[in-house]
């Protein structure tokens, strides 16, 4: 079973959607037991860095999900993503799960429309088992504002907006994370998930 | 590199696909779930659920089709028409909505669009614009369907709702709607050269070059087009193999 952590961020009916459609058993949780009883969880969000982690603060899921993250496969979609890093500079300063070193700001460069809003080929960088299926020239959806800074080792794939963007980070262990919405990335989506779905032992 | 969009538009009423010309003259043209699907199998970037219901009931049956479809198809939903508060946005994105579209709301209740913004993120709140020439390199803003001129300057209305937060804005231009004549291009060119959000153009197309014409001349960064998918005068892959014919970058 994947838990699918909800609290109150962001629009977690369409990843259940998507994990319904592949056949892969998932549930939404809010609670340490449930995170802990299941074989991988996501952690999906849309919305600000600051008011997320507050939230999740709330939930008191924290520090349970930072032990499990160390032991099951788990995956943090868009801003769920950006809160894996160490610290986040949306509005303020805000220490994020800190599961791959590295921090979150907001995309500057001059010129570029904001926020990365569409479909983005994904660049791969480094091995990473979800990306085995697919390809080199596929693309995937985006929508955020904010971009993580991290080492390149740590990144599976990166794409192409006013400089490298990273879109999947892999710790090289149980930690992912997509800047992007494999739920609503179609076809290449889906095998991502699939994929994730297939690391449950 | 970020590809352009192409996006289907799917107007709706009491759970049928319908459509009018020049908002006229409505008629039922297939069922919303099917039309959603075949256009994700063409490759649609995203797909635009447009309520043109009056009723609330027809809003149920509305809501069904966006929740029907969201189980389905996996690429972004928008659903516009009738988004009046709040409460709308919120109903519409537990629906299975990416996105909502506030449109003759907004123009009258500006602060909708920085309380949706605030509450859900600027992302989900798109901004949709119905604007009519007056003059050379002057647009006015309408409401109601593109009935009601607003006498709202429309580069003033742009700069409103980027402040508000609006994540995007979808500009139809009522001159060139219906008119299958190609997209608005001055009109585009303006609204994307005095913004720094995402631009979707709408209305006029009604051959395969005017979406390679909208890339090329404008910022647009989507393309949206509703008569000519439904009647299969093109494929939305048809589109996208031409654009990228010519160098557009499309997924």
């Amino acid at each position: 079973m994947i838990a699918i952590i909800d609290y109150g961020a962001g629009n977690i009916f369409s990843v259940k959607n998507a994990l319904d459609y592949l056949g892969l058993e998932s549930r939404l949780v809010s609670d340490k037991e449930s995170v802990k009883a299941a074989d991988a969880v996501i952690l999906p969000g849309v919305g600000a860095f600051p008011a997320a982690m507050r939230k999740l603060e709330a939930t008191g899921l924290v520090d349970t999900i930072k032990e499990e993250a160390a032991r099951k496969p788990f995956l943090g979609i868009c801003l769920g993503m950006q809160l894996i890093f160490d610290k986040g500079y949306e509005f303020e300063e805000c220490d994020g799960l800190g599961l791959i070193g590295g921090s979150v700001r907001k995309m500057e460069e001059p010129e570029l429309i904001i926020p990365h809003m569409g479909w983005n080929k994904l660049e791969k960088l480094n091995d990473c088992p979800l990306l085995e299926n697919v390809g080199d020239n596929e693309y995937v959806y985006f929508v955020h504002s904010y971009k993580a800074h991290c080492e390149d080792r740590d990144i599976a794939a990166y794409v192409e907006y006013g400089g490298r963007v990273p879109a999947l980070v892999y710790d090289g262990k149980y930690v992912y994370g997509a800047q992007f919405h494999p739920e609503k990335s179609g076809e290449t989506g889906l095998k991502i998930l699939r994929s994730f779905g297939g690391l449950i032992k | 590199m970020l590809a352009k969009r192409i996006i289907p538009c799917l107007d709706v009423r009491n759970g049928k696909v319908v459509k009018g010309v020049n908002f006229e003259g409505v008629r039922d043209v297939g069922d919303p779930v099917e039309c959603a699907e075949e256009y994700n199998k063409q490759g649609a970037d995203e797909i635009v659920f447009y309520d043109i219901t009056a009723s609330f009931e027809g809003r149920g049956v509305f809501l069904d089709v966006v929740r029907d479809t969201a189980k389905k198809v996996f690429v972004p939903l928008t659903v516009g028409g009738g988004i009046k508060t709040v409460d709308d946005i919120r109903e519409a994105l537990r629906a299975g909505a990416d996105k909502v579209s506030v449109n003759s709301q907004a123009v009258q209740n500006p602060q909708l669009i920085k309380d949706g913004a605030d509450i859900f993120g600027s992302q989900c709140i798109c901004v949709g614009i119905d604007a009519k020439k007056i003059a050379d390199n002057k647009w006015t803003v309408y409401i109601n369907g593109g009935r009601k001129d607003m006498g709202i300057d429309l580069i003033d209305w742009v700069h409103t709702i980027e402040k508000l937060g609006a994540g995007e804005i979808c500009l139809n231009s009522i001159d060139a709607d219906g008119t299958k004549e190609g997209f608005d291009i001055p009109m585009l060119k303006a609204v994307c050269d005095n913004c720094s959000i995402p631009v979707i153009a709408s209305g006029g197309a009604g051959k395969i070059n005017d979406f390679y014409e909208v890339f090329e001349k404008t910022g647009a960064t989507a393309a949206l087009a509703a008569s000519l998918f439904h009647f299969k005068e093109l494929t939305v892959g048809e589109v996208k193999d031409y654009c990228r014919g010519k160098g557009v970058i499309v997924r």
